[in-house]
């Protein structure tokens, strides 16, 4: 992005992101103080509600897991050369995929044989979602970060629209399906533990996290292991020397952004397959725009991604403990930081790496 | 329809209209300068934050307003130091805004109020009341009530209209802005600061969200409410782009967003002969669909000024 700063590349790759992260740690500090908390005991809360106790680390990788999808979308699109701000839309006609086909085929089929259709129908409800925006950025030139936006709130309209006039079962004032069966429900950790003979404390962690974590190793493989990658790559590098090497950047606008849209559905799976079990309002609750940030932060790598999920995860979790024991405090705060991040890490990401620069250039003259 | 009924849709449509139109002039200004504005709801909710704060606290509409509006530039020379002075992602600050704002109205609302996030309610005097409460008894309820029933800020936004227009493209201010969101390179070698040009778009931008807030507060609800923008900015947006990123265009989108959402309420559980049920939702999410399909160029075509979202490096 600024190649006015020559940093070393360890410095570039945990130096700055770091001191970066320090930075909106400090400015979120800072609004603690303002209104008369204290920074180091609501951190101490934070940190004891999001890896203090067994069940705490569940809820914290609970919600890393939906953070890796959408962290994962957000970069593939990254390399693309796109911005896919759409991570919210996808997510909900995802959770919407998979929540349809529980409820269709729910008494009909097992778990071994329904679990992963509902994951496909999950990827695939995303996938078609993200391939509209990105069909129109190829080939009708419109900006894919006003589609993607206008297309999250048509994905909440028609979720609303479908709950409200279609899903809900007669005589339920809620908006709200039906429960799913209990083969539609993918097994949380500790009831699989515990098949294994391995005791753990209830919490809503579940298998999807595996799943993520294929998510992420499949998502390195494509990118920097295969051919497929590399074009998607070189076209988000420079796209005038892709088409000349014969690349159709079309074609990998519209291949990225529904490998992107597809990874954001899978949030279906966590959410609806794994701890919610029915279609609800807002089970996505900004998981798409939070893997703006953790993909910022994750600087695009599915390693850094699945790390900076764990932290906006643990940020969470810890945020609702801290919300609760601590009067007077809001999980919103978590929102702010989470701000804070993406304007540090992202926005400003290299306003200070001049300054580390000059630093680091003057510690080895004098030893 | 009868006279009662077009005078209520008329005073909803520039009831809704009004936020939107604030903000979609402030938006255009600063995307004409060549700054995309993702973050217009952020700015938005923070002013009206600021507009509940200060009206509750310190019981001036006077007060109320500037805070509002102190507010929303803090805001946008935010953005500004981010991608003007810094060259960071424009996309990126304005979401970053966004969350700041998000999360920083409830935290500070929760710690000062302590009323969930809420703001205690702005008291009459304080608030902003219709210019001629007298007009609806006079004039009937189309002229009185529909069109002339409503506070300051709503005819301020209606003349902000031919007055941003005059200011982009009969002003020498206007022309260098323009010039500047189409090739920057040439203000530049015409010894005009391109930061200097983009600060001020984006002192003007948030002068106009800020209005857009206090008008949240201080004539819409009684009160600031956590979230309350309620996607407003990103509708406002869109009505930027579907009116072409010129005034008068994105006015008759403005006006075209606030009609379909008092139609919207209008038409809740209404049976139609043909139709049967209104499809409401549908209804809500036209906005949207219909600037997917302009911005696509299936019907007319809107082009965004060309340095939009590219910084700019000056030559040394």
């Amino acid at each position: 992005m600024n190649a006015a700063a020559p940093l070393p590349r360890w410095a570039e790759l945990w130096l700055l992101p770091l001191l970066n992260l320090g930075i909106a740690l400090a400015a979120a500090g800072v609004v603690v103080a303002l209104v008369g908390q204290d920074p180091a005991q609501v951190l101490a809360v934070l940190l004891h509600g999001a890896f203090g106790t067994p069940r705490g680390i569940g809820y914290t990788l609970y919600y890393a897991t939906s953070f890796v999808f959408t962290g994962l979308a957000v970069a593939v699109a990254f390399h693309a050369g796109l911005f896919n701000i759409g991570g919210e839309g996808q997510a909900i006609l995802g959770g919407l995929g998979t929540g349809l086909v529980g409820l269709w085929l729910g008494s009909m089929l097992p778990a071994w044989a329904l679990l992963p259709l509902m994951a496909l129908a999950g990827a695939t409800f995303g996938l078609a979602w993200a391939a509209v925006p990105a069909w129109l950025q190829a080939h009708r030139g419109s900006h894919v970060v006003i589609t993607t936006i206008m297309f999250n709130f048509i994905a909440s309209t028609l979720l609303v629209w479908l709950l409200v006039d279609h899903l809900k079962p007669a005589g339920s004032m809620a908006p709200e399906s039906a429960a799913l069966a209990a083969s539609a429900h993918l097994p949380t950790l500790h009831q699989a533990l515990g098949r294994l003979g391995i005791e753990w404390p209830a919490s809503p962690l579940n298998l999807s996290a595996l799943l993520a974590l294929a998510a992420a190793a499949a998502v390195y493989l494509l990118l920097w292991r295969t051919r497929a990658g590399y074009r998607l790559r070189s076209v988000g590098a420079s796209p005038g020397a892709a088409l000349y090497a014969g690349i159709d950047p079309k074609r990998q606008v519209l291949l990225a952004m529904m490998i992107s849209g597809a990874l954001a559905g899978l949030v279906g799976m966590n959410e609806i397959a794994g701890v919610q079990h029915k279609l609800l309002l807002e089970y996505v609750g900004g998981a798409g725009f939070t893997g703006i940030a953790v993909a910022l932060m994750g600087r695009n790598h599915p390693f850094g991604i699945v790390l900076a999920a764990v932290l906006f995860g643990a940020l969470f979790q810890g945020g609702a403990e801290v919300a609760f024991e601590v009067g007077g405090f809001s999980r919103d705060m978590v929102v702010m930081l989470q701000g804070f991040i993406v304007l540090f890490s992202g926005a400003m990401a290299y306003v200070a790496a001049p300054l580390l620069a000059r630093v680091l250039r003057r510690e080895p003259a004098r030893g | 329809m009868d006279e009662v009924l077009l005078g209520t849709v008329l005073a909803s449509t520039l009831r809704v209209a009004t936020p939107l139109l604030l903000c979609a002039l402030a938006g255009l200004l600063s995307e004409r300068s060549g700054v995309i504005d993702i973050g217009l709801e952020g700015k938005m909710l923070f002013a009206a934050f600021a507009a509940g704060a200060a009206g509750a606290a310190l019981a001036s509409t006077a007060a109320a307003l500037a805070l509002a509006c102190a507010a929303a530039v803090l805001l946008s020379w935010l953005h500004g130091l981010a991608c003007v002075s810094h060259r960071g992602d424009q996309v990126v600050s304005g979401v970053a805004i966004n969350l700041i704002a998000a999360g920083l109205t409830v935290v500070l609302g929760m710690a000062w109020f302590a009323q969930g996030g809420q703001t205690p309610p702005v008291g009459d005097a304080v608030r902003l009341q219709p210019l001629w409460p007298e007009a609806g008894a006079v004039l009937g309820p189309v002229l009185g009530e529909g069109l002339l029933g409503h506070g300051v800020l709503v005819y301020l936004a209606l003349a902000l209209v031919p007055a941003v227009w005059w200011l982009l493209y009969r002003t020498r201010f206007g022309l260098r802005l323009r010039a500047v969101g189409e090739k920057a390179q040439m203000v530049d070698a015409a010894g005009v600061s391109v930061p200097r040009l983009r600060y001020a778009a984006l002192t003007l931008n948030g002068l106009l969200c800020g209005l857009a807030g206090s008008y949240l507060v201080l004539a819409q609800n009684a009160s600031f409410v956590p979230h309350m923008t309620a996607g407003r900015g990103f509708m406002a947006l869109a009505a930027m782009i579907f009116g072409k990123w010129h005034p008068v265009g994105a006015f008759w989108a403005c006006l075209l967003f606030g009609f379909l959402d008092a139609l919207a309420i209008r038409l809740q559980g209404v049976r139609l002969p043909a139709i049967g049920e209104v499809p409401v939702p549908a209804i809500q999410a036209l906005p949207y669909v219909l600037t997917v399909v302009l911005l696509a160029g299936f019907f007319g075509r809107s082009h965004a000024p060309a340095e939009l979202g590219k910084a700019y490096v000056k030559e040394r």
